[in-house]
């Protein structure tokens, strides 16, 4: 098949592109036409002093950067019409950074546009390929080098050697082990499994820190909750509230279509897991009417009523909900953890 | 004595018959050469040719941008803390006053708000980032579209795509070390995106974080990676990218005196040292001037991060829209697989689109010059009408591109046409298999319509507005002749053919069988350069038949 290849035709006809010649020949470089500036002095030395006013104006701009940086206070505001307020300290030291360096280029650019030469000049190529006689040459010592070597011939030593080259980049990738923990069960639990039914954990509400009465929990309102004893001041606070983060909602238990998240609710107080199930975002949408929860980042739309089933979007479960109920002095608590483990999905997670 | 001195003599002044350098500036130079053998160096290159294009200044906004973020970058590392260990703000940005933060966060905004021009530096870094990708994009679609990839560089296309990807992802790890509440949200979702890596997702995971989500350890160590580690590999491709375009030199438009063996253009001194000097602090300038007026990444208006919170317009930089328009249309499917694993589909697919799609890009040369069995060298351009297949599969591209970024805003876009979100997500799925393919064909056909256009030009002249009355009574455009050197520009491209399939036969009469590779090329081939596919160009017959008069007018 190789006649029909370009390189083929090439060979075959001279040329490797349709059979008829090229059509018009070339008529080579057009002869140099001369600019205003190279015939008429005038325009030259004006071309100079533009190029000079520009460095100039650079040289001023640049003193303006420094006194700009001495004298304006670093948290001053100014107005400027169509911006705003802004710093005033950004705006000064933006400007002329800006005006210095634009115009040197500015200068030098009209400099080499209009005093320059601008004869255009041809220059020759050269094949990136070496010719036969390099290749052949190159070829041949490199095959003197390889005998003389003994690489090709003693088997074995080539083959333990590519082994132990093989293997020992290993080393590096083992030290790596310790940059963190193995997963383990990691993943499947959080905070809320220290809560037992003979030591339940309050639910606390995230905006007022105290703890949740069913009677505080308003129809149709979307509470965020945390685990008592989770306090903002600790050590692992963020690792624990990446996890732990409630939604609480009130449906009418009329409205509940699920009857197994009905169970863990509590007369209609459902507490769902605030991490979206796609890759955990926070889910902070949620519209009453419909009981529809919605993640901000990619749109994964969960219908409370139904056991936060996906209705929409690119999460692939439903959020985990935790059993709720209420302790002796009716406050709301959890006996256990999530049924499921919380957040995005993974390969040990069980389905 | 003498004869020792007189030895030395010798050795160190042979033959020399070069003159005495004639200013304290050559004789420095002199000295200098005498050590690194600078004029050696210079010979090939001070009067190096360069071809002028306004397309081939893109390479250098790059490359100028690239300082740029150096020099920035180098000025913020003497002032942000790469710490996740929490304080409390006390500084002059009063909402957040007393509010617990990492140090991270809190150094970035002492940067933006005590440090006399840290604000500065910090939006001209991210500009200047911003303007690095984008023009890195740009670049790469000029050379695309111009076939400049091919032979012989199509080794430094890959190395063009290389620091194209690992810009992207410097970005992506700059952006997160802030520590603020869109950036956090940024690595939740990365770490979401782990997780659903099948098996050995968890221990990424773990390995990465130092532990659990957040953990304490990811912004130093993104730091590493964002200053160290990408940067070095970047500044070792961009060396030998830029010593592959010397040597190659560069392509040119073909034109009047301008072939494959030659390059035409002004030399580098002076004309290009001042031009592309200029042009630097140009680039300079303006990023500086749009720091000063526009605020990009205020992270004191997201505050610091929070996993349970989440600002509500959380939009990734654009060069990652992409993705994020994957992961947005993408249906949340996820199934077991080996008894109780999880495959989560769902973000897996989208993840294994988006590199995909920008492998795609890297290997297209090796594809093309398999494709067309061209071995040759290619120093002339390609106007992309004249390469209908090529340019339809990079608009085709392009417009994936673009309608996965309306699916990355598809919120932005439901609040600013008032559409629902689902309507919007729903259209984007199937515009992500429908509008490739359209834009494909339309863009093939305008291509074909402009190469058409330009051999009616060839054969009958420019249109020269003058209306001339024939001694009959019918009115005709007057069409001037175009000069030679328009000719030969319109007709210089080349057009080749496609690839045939070997004769059943071979010349003794015995069956050939052509394997499925050499029908799938051959295939693929005529849909190159097969019929349709190219507007034969004007011969000189053609051209003669017209010129001598009959149906000249
Ligand atoms: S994280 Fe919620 S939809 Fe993606």
């Amino acid at each position: 098949m190789s006649e029909n290849l370009p390189e083929a035709h090439a060979a075959s006809h001279g040329t490797d592109v349709a059979t008829h010649g090229e059509p018009f020949a070339d008529p080579g470089l057009p002869a140099h036409e001369p600019r205003r500036t190279d015939i008429d002095e005038r325009a030259a030395k004006r071309a100079e002093r533009q190029v000079s006013l520009l460095f100039v104006v650079s040289m001023l701009a640049t003193v303006g950067f420094i006194a700009s940086y001495a004298s304006i206070d670093a948290d001053k505001l100014v107005y400027i019409f169509p911006l705003g307020h802004v710093s005033a300290l950004n705006f000064a030291l933006g400007m002329t950074l800006g005006v210095a360096l634009f115009c040197i280029g500015a200068g030098a650019v009209h400099w080499a546009r209009t005093l320059m030469s601008d004869h255009e000049l041809p220059a020759e190529r050269h094949a990136i390929e070496a010719d036969d006689d390099v290749r052949n040459d190159v070829i041949e010592q490199f095959r003197t080098g390889a005998a003389e070597s003994g690489f090709g011939r003693r088997k074995m030593i080539r083959n333990t050697l590519i082994g132990s080259m093989a293997l020992v980049p290993l080393s590096g990738v083992v030290l790596l082990r310790d940059l963190g923990p193995l997963p383990e069960q990691k993943l499947a639990h959080t905070n809320w499994d220290e809560a037992t039914p003979a030591k339940p954990i309050k639910l606390v509400n995230m905006n007022t820190d105290q703890p949740m009465k069913p009677e505080d929990v308003v129809q149709g309102s979307l509470t965020f909750a945390k685990p008592e004893g989770l306090e903002e001041s600790a050590e692992d606070f963020q690792q624990r509230i990446a996890k732990d983060a409630l939604m609480i909602v009130r449906i009418a238990p009329a409205d509940l279509k699920d009857a197994k998240s009905a169970e863990l609710g509590f007369e209609g107080i459902l507490a769902y897991s605030k991490i979206c199930t796609h890759v955990g975002c926070p889910i902070s949408l949620y519209e009453q009417q419909t009981h529809h929860a919605l993640c901000p980042c990619h749109q994964s739309t969960f219908d409370l009523a139904d056991g936060a089933r996906v209705i929409f979007g690119p999460a692939g479960h439903p959020l985990p909900q935790l059993k709720i109920t209420t302790d002796e002095q009716g406050y709301l608590v959890a006996t256990g953890d999530f049924d499921e483990p919380v957040g995005p999905s993974y390969w040990e997670r069980p389905r | 004595m003498s004869s020792a001195s007189g030895t030395n003599n010798s050795a160190s002044k042979p033959t020399s018959t070069r003159a005495k350098p004639a200013n304290k500036a050559e004789a420095t130079a002199d000295w200098v050469d005498g050590r690194l053998g600078i004029y050696s160096l210079a010979k090939a290159n001070l009067r190096k040719i360069f071809p002028d294009h306004w397309s081939f200044m893109l390479g250098e906004i790059c490359l100028y941008s690239f300082i740029i973020i150096i020099l920035t970058g180098v000025y913020l590392t003497l002032f942000f803390k790469p710490s996740m260990a929490e304080v409390v703000y006390h500084g002059s940005y009063l909402p957040l006053n007393g509010i617990k933060m990492s140090e991270a966060y809190a150094s970035t905004m002492n940067i933006s708000f005590e440090i006399r021009g840290g604000l500065l530096i910090r939006q001209i870094h991210h500009w200047a980032a911003l303007v690095f990708v984008a023009a890195m994009l740009v670049h790469m679609m000029r050379v695309f579209f111009t076939g400049a990839f091919r032979k012989p560089r199509e080794i430094n296309w890959v190395f063009g795509f290389l620091l194209l990807v690992l810009g992207m992802f410097d970005g992506f790890f700059g952006y997160s070390l802030p520590d603020d509440l869109l950036s956090g949200t940024g690595i939740r979702f990365m770490e979401g995106a782990i997780l659903a890596v099948p098996i050995v997702g968890t221990y990424i995971q773990m390995f990465l974080f130092g532990g659990e989500f957040p953990g304490t350890d990811i912004v130093p160590r993104f730091f590493t990676i964002h200053v160290l580690l990408i940067p070095g590999i970047m500044l070792g491709l961009l060396v030998a990218h830029l010593i592959l375009v010397f040597y190659h030199k560069h392509t040119q438009w073909a034109g009047p005196g301008k072939t494959e063996k030659n390059v035409v253009g002004m030399p580098l001194m002076p004309v290009y040292m001042a031009k592309a000097g200029g042009f630097f602090f140009l680039v300079f300038g303006i990023i500086a001037a749009m720091s000063a007026i526009a605020t990009i990444n205020p992270i004191w208006a997201y505050g610091p991060y929070r996993p349970d919170q989440v600002s509500t317009d959380a939009q990734p930089d654009w060069y990652m829209g992409f993705s994020e328009g994957l992961i947005r249309i993408m249906p949340g499917w996820e199934i077991s697989v080996w008894g109780g694993h999880t495959l989560n589909l769902g973000v897996m697919v989208p993840l294994a689109i988006f590199p995909a799609v920008l492998a795609a890009i890297a290997v297209y040369p090796f594809i093309e010059s398999w494709v067309t069995g061209d071995k040759r060298e290619h120093h002339i351009l390609d106007r992309p009408r004249n390469a209908p297949v090529r340019t339809a599969l990079g608009a085709a591209w392009i417009s994936l591109y673009l309608i996965l970024l309306v699916g990355g805003g598809n919120d932005l876009f439901a609040t600013h046409l008032h559409l629902s979100i689902n309507t919007i997500t729903y259209t984007v799925r199937v515009g992500f298999f429908v509008v490739p393919v359209l834009t494909f064909i339309v863009t093939k056909r305008w291509c074909l319509g402009l190469q058409r256009r330009d051999k009616e030009k060839v054969l009958h002249g420019r249109e020269s507005g003058i209306i001339k009355r024939l001694p009959h009574g019918e009115f005709v455009e007057v069409h001037t002749p175009l000069a030679q050197k328009d000719l030969h520009t319109l007709t210089a491209h080349e057009q080749p053919q496609p690839l045939e399939l070997p004769a059943e036969t071979d010349e003794n009469g015995v069956a050939r069988k052509a394997g499925v590779v050499t029908k799938a090329r051959v295939k693929l081939s005529e849909g190159f350069y097969g019929e349709g596919n190219q507007i034969a160009k004007p011969t000189t017959e053609e051209y003669q038949e017209i010129t001598s008069g009959h149906g000249h007018h």
